[in-house]
């Protein structure tokens, strides 16, 4: 019973399959998930992987939820990647790294960060952000 | 000597084309509920650390800035526009040994549906609790079903079934620790967990 209980949370926690670890939640306009060759447009239920590169347009807007609550908003004209997630359901131990390389990035920090303040981190092409428990916004022009 | 020509060409050629260093802005914003933590931007030597409500760290500036509400919002509102809904949680409660829900919490059930109805495909886990009156068996088979009765309430609203799931942990993850048959209201309750 315990192991089953273990594996309905563990679902809910990563949303679908194993290498799916977010969803989306919000599409605004043009958008687009580079998955290594494959191109693939955006649409609100679809997961979100690891390695994936989320592209807007200039009137585009993606939001995505992640296994540990952490939300993300890309803004139009941007390009995202999620370098690194993983995510423990049961320990909330966890690494989100991702890289904005050009656009605008809205971001609510969800669980991993609170049980581990350096989990989560932003990288942009002149710096690098240590995100401890919080909201914020990343542009780059 | 034109050899060298062509190559002080190409060169010039690289040096005007290369792109100039991108204006980057980080701004922190309060949460929710007024919530302010913390980001550390480390910018090659130079760290920056921005702990409170709009402090605001710019490329090529050493200085910390504040934006006012007023910028943040012309700046990047519909980006913080199409962050998705935030996740919430509830807790119901239950009339002892049965799946119908208290007084209050039948009023509280509309909060959830409410919260259910904001977003275009919510994800619900349902997990059922009972107190420590009755076998242990009994339990996680009421504990189930209250799990159950929930989902049907979500199911009725037009939350679709393959959104939601549910779970039953029976008397084993008390809210208030009790001994074994206790009558604890507090206990004999459904976490609705939305995303």
């Amino acid at each position: 019973m315990r192991s089953m209980i273990a594996l309905v949370l563990g679902a809910f926690a990563a949303v679908a399959a194993a290498a799916d670890v977010g969803e989306i939640k919000v599409v605004r306009g043009a958008a687009h998930i580079e998955r290594g060759k494959e191109q693939l447009p955006v649409k609100v239920g679809m997961p979100v992987q690891e390695a994936d590169k989320v592209v807007t347009g200039a009137d585009g807007n993606v939001g995505i939820t992640f296994a540990d609550n952490s939300l993300l908003s890309v803004g139009p004209s941007s390009v995202l990647a999620i370098d690194k997630y993983v995510f423990d359901s049961t320990t909330h131990a966890g690494q989100f790294d991702s890289t904005l390389s050009k656009g605008t990035l809205a971001v609510v920090s969800g669980k991993m960060v609170k049980q581990s303040p350096d989990a989560m981190r932003v990288r942009t092409p002149s710096a690098i952000m240590g995100v401890r428990g919080t909201d914020f916004i990343v542009k780059v022009d | 000597m034109a050899a060298l020509a062509v190559i002080a060409a190409i060169a010039l050629a690289v040096f005007l084309t290369r792109p100039g260093k991108p204006n980057e802005t980080v701004v922190v914003l309060p949460s929710a509920d007024g919530h302010v933590g913390t980001v550390v931007v480390q910018r090659g030597e130079t760290r920056q650390v921005l702990d409170q409500a709009y402090a605001t760290s710019r490329s090529g500036e050493k200085q910390v800035v504040k934006l006012s509400d007023a910028e943040v919002k012309h700046d990047f509102g519909a980006t913080l526009q199409a962050l998705p809904a935030r996740p919430t949680s509830f807790m119901l409660y239950f009339i002892t040994g049965t799946d119908e829900l208290t007084p209050e919490s039948k009023a509280e059930l509309q909060n959830v549906l409410a919260a259910l109805k904001d977003r275009p495909l919510p994800d619900v886990l349902v997990i059922g609790h009972t107190d420590t009156v009755g076998e242990l068996t009994t339990n996680d088979r009421l504990s189930a079903q209250r799990a159950e009765t929930l989902k049907g309430f979500l199911v009725d609203i037009g939350i679709p079934v393959t959104r939601i799931r549910t779970a039953g942990r029976g008397e084993r993850e008390l809210l208030i620790r009790t001994a074994d048959e206790v009558d604890e209201p507090r206990n004999r309750r459904v976490e609705i967990n939305v995303r």
